[in-house]
C-alpha cells in the first residue's frame, strides 16, 4: 500500500487527524533539510509537505517567496530535493512525503525521468500547484505507474462541476485552500471552509485536507474538526525565516509550533 | 516537443488555438486552482461577445473615435534611401491614443471588464505602455486601477509612472525576484487570486492562461488587417515581409496573424538581443531558450538547466521578459515566422536614424524592429516591400537614451 492510504487508514483507525507540515526544501541550507524534517517528524507530523523552490513562486505569498530565494541561493534544485528525500528514507520509512511545487522544474527534467526517479527516492506523492486535472494526464499516466499519488487542489471558487473533475483526477489527498489568496494569507473562516468540505465529500471518498490561513493550535484545531488532514506552511516557514542562521533555534521553534497543533488536534 | 513542420495547413492553424487553449503543444492553462472559474467565465464571456455584433461595434468605434484608428501605414522615404533596398513601410501604432498599440488590447479588455460587472481593473507592466493603456480606458471607463511594476522600471520608466498616476491609477512596485516585468506578472496574478471576485486582470501581451493569448491577438489583430488593406490601396499588393519587435508578443502577433495564410509574405519577429545571443545577457527565447511553463502556458522560455527562470537583459523595458506568447512558439516550430534578435547598440543606432532621417522618435522596443527591418531591407530588391510594425513612440524612452549618451536632463 502507497504510505499516503496507510497514513490515513491508520489515523482513521486511530480516530486522529493528519498534520501535514510544509517546508521549502533547501532552505535555510540543502544540508539542513532532512534534519527538519525528522524534527518535524518527531514532533508530530504525519505526512510531510517538501517544497521545490521555484524562481517564479506565483501562488506563495511573501513568507515561501522569500525560502524559495533562500533555497536557491544554495542553488538547490529538484533532483536535490529528490536526494533529500532519499536521504530521510535511509532512516524512516513510513513517514509519507509529497512534493510540492511548481511545474517547470518538473518539466525540464522530464515527466518520464522525474517519476522514476521519484519513486526510487522513495517518494510518495506529488502536487504541482499550477497544473490544474486538465493538463495532467500525462504526468498522471508515469505517476500511476509508479504508485506515486496525484495530490489536486479545490478552492472556493471552484464550481461544483470542476470540483467533481477533480475528485476523479485527484489521488492521495485533496488539498482544501481555505481563502481566496496566496499561501500565508490572513484568517480563514471555519464555518465556510465547513460548507465547502461537505460539498466536495458528496462527491468523493479521499481524505481531505485543508491548508492556507493555519498558523497556531487553535486554528488546527478548529480546522481538524471539520477535515481530514491540516496543512501547515508559512507560519513554519517563517521559524525558519526569523532564525536563518541558528539551525537550533529553528528546530526548537518548529518542534514547540508543530506540537502546540498536534496537541490542540488530539485534544 | 518539437512539430512536424511539413505540409502545415496554415487555413487549420489560424484557427488555433483549440478549445482548451493550445496550439500544438503550446498555451494551455496552468494556473493554481482558484482562478480556473474565472478563467472559464472569461472564456464563456469572451466566445459569447466576441460573436456580438453590438459589441464588435462598440469596440470598432471606440478604436475609431478614441484611438484614432486606422494608423496611417507610411511610407519611408528617407529610411527606404538609407537602407538601400527594399521599400520600407511604418505601420504606425506610435500615432495611436497613448502612444503605442496596446491601447488595441485594453479597450477591448476593459469591455470585457464592463460586461463582467468587475468594478476594479488590474495590469502588469514593464516599460508602462500597456500600464499606461490601461489607466486611461479605466480612468474613461470610472473603473478602479492598480498596476503592478517592477522596481527597476519604475526607475527608467518614471515619466510612464508619473502618467499612470495623472490617471488616477496606483502603481506598486514590485521588489520580488528580478524586480522587472515577469515579477511584475507574478504579483498581479497574486492580487488576482486574492480579488478575483470584484477584480478583471487586463493582461497587456499575448501570454498568459487560455483565453488571454487568443483575445489579446484579437484585439491586436486590427494591426495586420489594416495593414493588409492599405497595402492593397497604396502598392496594389501585399508586402513581401512584415516585420515586428516581439516582447510578450502581442504588437507582434497582431501584425502576423491575418497573414498567416498569404505564404508569398514572409515574417519576422525581432526579439531583444541585449548585449549578444552568444551571452546570458539579452531576451530572446525564441531564438535562445527551450520550451517550458511559466505564468499560467507552455512556451520558449529562458531557463536554466533546473527549470528556474533566468533574468533577462534588454535595453527596453518592454522586452524584458523571459517568456513570449505561445503562438509565437508554434508559429516558430512550423517555420512560418522566423525569429530573430537585434542589440541593443543596433536598437539605440536605430532609434537615433529614424529620429533624425524621418521626424519619428520610436520606442526602444519598436527600435529593435527598425533595426532588422533595414537589414532585412538592405537585402532586398527595390520594388520589394517590408512593413515594419513602428509599435510605439519613443518619448518615455528619452530619458534612457538621453543618460546613455552621458547627458542627464
Ligand atoms: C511600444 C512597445 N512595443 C512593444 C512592446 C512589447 O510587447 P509586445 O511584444 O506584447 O508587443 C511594448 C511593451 O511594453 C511596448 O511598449
Amino acid at each position: 500500500m502507497n504510505r499516503v492510504d496507510q497514513c490515513f487508514a491508520d489515523l482513521k483507525a486511530a480516530g486522529k487527524k493528519a498534520l501535514i507540515p510544509y517546508i521549502t526544501g533547501g532552505d535555510p541550507k540543502p544540508n539542513l533539510t532532512v534534519e527538519l524534517m525528522h524534527t518535524l517528524v518527531e514532533s508530530g507530523a504525519d505526512i510531510i509537505e517538501l517544497g521545490v523552490p521555484f524562481s517564479d513562486p506565483m501562488a506563495d505569498g511573501p513568507t515561501i517567496q522569500l525560502a524559495c530565494e533562500r533555497a536557491l541561493a544554495h542553488n538547490t534544485s529538484l533532483k536535490d530535493i529528490l536526494g533529500m528525500v532519499k536521504e530521510f528514507r535511509e532512516t524512516n520509512t513510513k513517514t509519507p512525503v509529497v512534493l510540492m511545487g511548481y511545474l517547470n522544474p518538473v518539466e525540464v527534467m522530464g515527466y518520464e525521468t522525474f517519476a522514476n526517479l521519484a519513486k526510487a527516492s522513495g517518494l510518495d506523492g506529488v502536487l504541482v500547484v499550477d497544473m490544474p486535472p486538465e493538463e495532467s494526464q500525462e504526468l498522471a499516466g508515469y505517476l500511476k505507474e509508479n504508485d506515486l499519488k496525484m495530490i489536486f487542489l479545490m478552492a472556493p471558487t471552484t464550481p461544483d462541476a470542476r470540483a467533481k473533475t477533480i475528485c476523479e483526477h485527484g489521488s492521495g489527498y485533496l488539498y482544501y485552500v481555505s481563502v481566496k489568496g496566496v499561501t500565508g494569507s490572513a484568517a480563514l473562516d471555519v464555518a465556510d471552509v465547513k460548507a465547502n468540505l461537505d460539498r466536495i465529500r458528496e462527491k468523493t471518498d479521499l481524505p481531505l485536507g485543508v491548508g492556507f490561513g493555519i498558523k497556531d493550535g487553535q486554528t488546527a484545531a478548529a480546522v481538524a474538526k471539520v477535515s481530514d488532514a491540516v496543512i501547515v506552511g508559512s507560519a513554519l516557514v517563517r521559524c525558519i525565516e526569523e532564525n536563518e542562521n541558528a539551525p537550533e533555534v529553528i528546530k526548537q521553534k518548529l518542534s514547540s509550533l508543530m506540537k502546540e497543533m498536534r496537541e490542540a488536534m488530539d485534544a | 516537443m518539437s512539430i512536424d513542420n511539413t505540409n502545415v495547413d496554415l487555413k487549420a492553424v489560424t484557427e488555433l488555438p483549440t478549445e482548451t487553449g493550445h496550439f500544438g503543444p503550446y498555451g494551455g492553462r496552468f494556473v493554481s486552482e482558484t482562478l480556473m472559474a474565472a478563467l472559464d467565465d472569461l472564456t464563456e464571456l469572451y466566445e459569447r461577445l466576441s460573436k456580438d455584433p453590438a459589441f464588435q461595434a462598440e469596440y470598432d468605434k471606440d478604436l475609431a473615435h478614441y484611438v484614432g484608428r486606422p494608423s496611417p501605414l507610411y511610407f519611408a522615404e528617407r529610411l527606404t534611401e538609407k537602407a538601400g533596398g527594399a521599400k520600407i513601410y511604418l505601420k504606425r501604432e506610435d500615432l495611436n491614443h497613448t502612444g503605442a498599440h496596446k491601447v488595441n488590447n485594453t479597450i477591448g479588455q476593459a469591455l470585457l471588464a464592463k460586461y463582467t460587472g468587475k468594478p476594479k481593473v488590474i495590469a502588469e507592466t514593464g516599460a508602462g505602455q500597456h500600464g499606461v493603456a490601461t489607466a486611461t480606458v479605466a480612468a474613461r471607463l470610472g473603473l478602479q486601477c492598480t498596476v503592478f511594476m517592477g522596481k527597476t522600471d519604475v526607475e527608467r520608466q518614471k515619466l510612464n509612472v508619473y502618467r499612470m498616476r495623472l490617471l488616477g491609477a496606483e502603481v506598486v512596485p514590485v521588489t520580488s525576484g528580478t524586480a522587472t516585468l515577469k515579477d511584475a506578472m507574478n504579483e498581479a496574478m497574486r492580487h488576482w487570486v486574492t480579488n478575483v471576485d470584484d477584480t478583471f486582470y487586463i493582461i497587456g501581451t499575448a501570454a498568459g492562461p487560455h483565453p488571454y493569448p487568443k483575445l489579446v491577438r484579437d484585439f491586436q489583430s486590427i494591426i495586420g488587417r489594416e495593414t493588409k488593406r492599405q497595402s492593397m490601396e497604396l502598392e496594389g499588393r501585399l508586402p513581401d515581409a512584415v516585420v515586428a519587435c516581439v516582447g510578450g508578443g502581442s504588437n507582434a502577433i497582431g501584425m502576423f496573424y491575418p497573414f498567416i495564410e498569404d505564404e508569398a509574405v514572409a515574417m519576422y519577429g525581432v526579439e531583444a538581443g541585449g548585449h549578444g545571443l552568444d551571452g546570458d545577457d539579452h531576451a530572446a527565447p525564441l531564438c535562445k531558450g527551450k520550451p517550458g511553463v511559466l505564468h499560467g502556458n507552455r512556451t520558449y522560455l529562458m531557463e536554466d538547466e533546473n527549470g528556474q527562470i533566468m533574468g533577462t537583459h534588454s535595453v527596453s523595458a518592454g522586452l524584458d521578459y523571459p517568456g513570449v506568447g505561445p503562438e509565437h512558439a508554434y508559429l516558430k516550430d512550423i517555420g512560418r515566422v522566423n525569429y530573430v534578435a537585434a542589440t541593443d547598440d543596433e536598437a539605440l543606432e536605430a532609434f537615433h536614424t529614424l529620429t533624425e532621417i524621418e521626424g519619428i522618435m520610436p520606442a526602444l522596443e519598436s527600435s529593435h524592429a527598425v533595426a532588422y527591418g533595414m537589414k532585412l531591407a538592405a537585402g532586398m530588391d527595390k520594388d520589394q516591400i517590408v512593413v515594419i510594425n513602428l509599435s510605439g513612440r519613443g518619448d518615455k524612452d528619452i530619458h534612457t537614451v538621453a543618460s546613455l549618451d552621458g547627458i542627464e536632463i
